[in-house]
């Protein structure tokens, strides 16, 4: 493997010249494992290696940006990231100024996961497919196991050198359970900053959505309407991610003076008590960093607050261009992208509200849990949980197959009136934005209850 | 790669490495300016080996020797899956046209121009139009050798073509798009201009969607969104050896349209999908799926066809090296024989749906699909009189592929892995909001 620390070093005079207006690099190695069982057999196990690195000019407005895994011939990939943006700039370098940083941040974990042996991987494995498959009305399952190690180090024409590692855990787990020609299936996601012991306790989890799976055969299909709907924090962070959190990424707002109006600072979004941050310095959260991909310091940004547009996510340019404070958001999911606007952590606060109260109320509703699926246009979105249950006159009634919910996003968010008092995490997501995927996010919220959604169905 | 091969074959019996050099350049627009450009060169190097009968791998990037490669494969191979085939020992292959000297040579001022040209002709048909384009060119290179003597190399070009328009009032949004992609360079962005036209022409107007069953006309990009995934799963080797596809055990039976054909084709000269060989060197050959509405087959590669006791269909694919997973090269469904504008004046009240949002997230295997339609037109009395919001639709691709009402007569490439014509079908689910 190249020396990317000696490269790295190598190319910090290259990066002072004056030919740009702002030159940065970026030099990353990374291991990873994976495991991946399709029923009992494993179907692909595997490692990889890998390194690279970046070079992004910025002339007069332009950006220029080369990639390469091949480190020969580095002076020439600056060269041409300088022509590049040369040749596309025709305006003003703007970026949002920031403190120069010199520091070396470690993975924080114990045992780089990558390390441990795959037999310790599978044999863990192993025990959890087997109770999902000890269980009775199980057809097959599928599990996914993934492990990372990097390193990313930044340097830019004003003076910055950071090297920063990270460790990254996840797993999934799905039961599929079948019953003549039905097929149905429940599956959970955990994730973890590269502690594998984090995953290594799902024992009761993965009996339970075999059950789960096994049950959903006899549910039955709510017919499609609105509904009021309760949501898990496991689907409302994903709400919260989906719906909301995309239309904070300044770079879809920038250069958009329409865009601009609609998400105009202090414009009324929700309801009084509707809190949402994005928060990458949260010690321990998958989305967590201390220096974002363009060398800004993580901060926790409040884009709701008290139901009011407060903030958005920034790269220098965007908070240039917007007359705003940089966020921290820059994020590129490796070397062979240049950084853009990302969420880190992206969460609801917790108010008030039990769950007990929350459902009190409701005379026909419905109570979605967890994640199947989703996906956003901006305005409109729809998404998929992996549970689903009727509520009846207050109370969870039978399960039902599980539903799909669409909607418009900025009536949706105005219909959220409930706000629990049950903030959790959810560390098994995984974020993809202008073909930059999986990147390492979680999500969180309360319970909420969300009036008049529509729900898919017959 | 000689190197690793030899290294490898020091430990275990049979041994593949696979190789895949890029360097690609991409001109892009943002919010109707040009914006970026990019270069991106890359190498990546995977190891296939079995030992013990069983398979174990590991992919690096760059440059290397091989021994970490070696070392984690063989690392992997205590776990791996059973081997239940033999490596390809051919190093003759079909010529498929797939490589113009032209292509890399694209000078990037025509890249800028073709750029320009697009966005122009966009932002000067509709005021407020926010254009981004994407202008792309590259130069692929694959070699594969093996253990049996199996060698395979071949030299791809590149080019493609995005225009997406956003257009926002309010918290009204529209997003429009089209796309082209070549082995051949694309110099005449007309047909993509027209196409975002006509989108923004159709959704001019608003209009309103009614709750109950509807006839509904699928564009091609419509086709991509809602229906192909279905037919895919069901109809991948993997599953349908596991017992879970609904048309495994429907091989020449009528269960479509008779007027329905679908086949894969990774043969059609400069179609970036083609090529003379899988990623596992086995040849690429056109196979037929489903022919006059009977099912004729399914997609192989070698590990599943081994256990199915069927031959390789050459459909083994590797993203950056990973290890071979069935998928469709190019899948290509025949055009019929009725025009656009017939299929859309027969129908009284229905739908033109061009992108449905979610359709992914349903009853896969069962072919139930649902979803909210991103962009789609009202139609009523035989013309598109607006565009339809808050509108879901649902149904099952085995029904309605069925009993087609009519099959398009013009075909076009959505991306490049679907050629279909649009597709009239009747009896969708359609509730609207509100």
């Amino acid at each position: 493997m190249p020396n990317i620390e000696e490269i790295a070093r190598s190319m910090t005079g290259e990066l002072k010249q004056d030919k740009a207006d702002y030159l940065e690099a970026h030099f990353e190695e990374s291991q990873t494992s994976h495991i991946t069982y399709r029923g009992q057999d494993i179907e692909s196990v595997g490692r990889s290696t890998a390194s690279g690195g970046n070079v992004r000019a910025l002339v007069r407005g332009g950006w220029g940006f080369t990639s390469f895994n091949d480190f020969a011939g580095l002076k020439k990939r600056v060269a041409l990231a300088i022509e590049q943006a040369k040749t596309t700039g025709a305006d003003l370098s703007l970026l949002a100024p920031i403190e120069s940083a010199q520091e070396v941040v470690t993975s924080g974990v114990k045992q780089n996961p990558v390390t441990i042996p795959l037999k310790k991987k599978k044999l863990l494995l192993d025990e959890y497919n087997e109770i999902i498959w000890g269980t009775p009305g199980i057809k097959t399952s599928d599990i996914g196991y993934s492990d990372s190690c990097k390193k990313v180090i930044f340097l830019n024409s004003e003076g910055s050198l950071i090297s920063q590692e990270r460790a990254d855990v996840s797993i999934r787990l799905t039961a599929i359970a079948a019953k003549d020609s039905e097929v149905q299936q429940v599956g959970i996601s955990v994730g973890s900053r590269g502690n594998f012991e984090d995953i290594s306790h799902l024992q009761e989890k993965a009996k339970e959505i075999a059950q789960k799976a096994v049950a959903l055969l006899d549910a039955p299909q709510v017919k499609g309407g609105e509904y009021t709907v309760v949501l898990d924090p496991v689907l409302a962070g994903v709400f919260v991610h989906e719906a909301f959190g995309h239309l904070s990424e300044s770079d879809f707002i920038f250069e958009n003076e329409r865009m601009r109006e609609v998400m105009v600072l202090g414009k009324q979004f929700g309801v009084e008590n509707l809190n949402i941050v994005d928060s990458a310095v949260e010690p321990g959260l998958r989305g967590s960093f201390k220096y974002d991909d363009e060398g800004t310091r993580a901060v926790k940004t409040y884009l709701i607050r008290e139901g009011k547009l407060v903030g958005r996510l920034h790269s220098r340019e965007t908070a240039a261009k917007m007359n705003e404070k940089p966020t921290g958001n820059a994020r590129a999911v490796n070397y062979r992208f240049p950084p853009i606007v990302r969420m880190t952590n992206t969460y609801i606060e917790p108010d008030k509200m039990s769950f007990e109260d929350m459902i009190a109320d409701i005379k026909e509703g419905i109570y979605a849990k967890n994640w199947y699926g989703g996906t956003t246009s901006m305005e409109m979105f729809t998404f998929s949980a992996g549970e689903a249950y009727m509520i009846r006159n207050g109370k969870i009634a039978e399960s039902i197959r599980p539903v799909m919910l669409t909607g418009n996003v900025f009536n949706t968010l105005k219909n959220i009136d409930a706000i629990g008092n049950d903030l959790d995490m959810n560390q098994g997501g995984g974020c993809g934005k202008n073909g930059q995927a999986p990147l390492p996010v979680s999500n969180g919220s309360p319970h909420i209850r969300i009036r008049h959604c529509l729900i898919g169905g017959k | 790669m000689e190197e690793i091969l030899a290294r490898a074959q020091k430990t275990a019996k049979e041994a593949e490495v696979f190789e895949v050099t890029s360097e690609e350049t991409q001109v892009k627009f943002d919010a109707n300016r040009l914006k970026h450009m990019e270069t991106t060169q890359s190498t990546s190097v995977a190891l296939r080996i079995i030992k013990d009968g069983k398979i174990g791998y590991a992919t690096t990037t760059g440059i290397t020797d091989g021994q970490q490669l070696v070392k984690d494969a063989v690392e992997t191979a205590v776990f791996g899956t059973e081997a239940k085939f033999s490596l390809p020992y051919n190093s003759i292959y079909p010529k498929v046209d797939i490589y113009d000297d032209a292509t890399p040579q694209v000078a990037i001022n025509d890249m800028v121009a073709l750029g320009n040209k697009m966005v122009a002709a966009v932002t000067a048909h509709t005021a407020g139009i926010l254009c981004y384009a994407n202008i792309a060119r590259s130069v692929m290179t694959v070699r594969i050798i093996n253990s049996r003597g199996g060698k395979a190399e071949y030299k791809k070009s590149f080019f493609s073509l995005d225009l997406e328009g956003h257009l926002i009032e309010g918290t009204d949004m529209l997003f429009v798009w089209d796309g082209e992609n070549s082995c051949q360079p694309l110099l005449d962005p007309k047909p993509i201009i027209d196409t975002v036209i006509r989108q923004l022409e159709w959704a001019k107007e608003k209009a309103k969607a009614p709750t109950k069953v509807l006839p509904v006309i699928f564009t091609p990009y419509g086709i991509a969104s809602a229906l192909t995934y279905p037919l895919i799963t069901a109809l991948n080797g993997k599953v349908v050896y596991e017992g879970a596809s609904p048309l495994g055990d429907k091989v020449g039976q009528q269960v479509f349209d008779k007027n329905f054909n679908l086949c894969d084709d990774p043969t059609i000269a400069y179609q970036p999908a083609s090529r003379p060989c899988d990623d596992e060197g086995v040849s690429s050959q056109r196979t037929p799926l489903i022919e006059e509405g009977v099912v004729k087959g399914f997609l192989y590669d070698l590990q599943t066809a081994g256990k199915a006791g069927k031959k390789s269909t050459g459909n083994g694919n590797r993203s950056r090296g990973s290890l071979p997973t069935i998928s469709p090269s190019a899948l290509v469904i025949a055009p019929g024989t009725a025009t656009f504008d017939a299929m859309v004046s027969d129908i009284k009240e229905g739908l033109v749906i061009e992108q449905l949002m979610g359709s992914e997230q349903g009853n896969v295997l069962g072919g139930d699909f649902s979803g909210n339609v991103l962009l789609g037109y009202k139609i009523e009395k035989g013309k598109i009189v607006g565009r339809v919001k808050d509108t879901m639709v649902s149904g099952n691709v085995y029904q309605i592929l069925k009993d087609i009402a009519a099959i398009g007569n013009e075909a076009r490439w959505v991306g490049s892995v679907l050629q279909t014509p649009p597709i009239y079908c009747q009896g969708l689910s359609v509730s609207s909001k509100g």
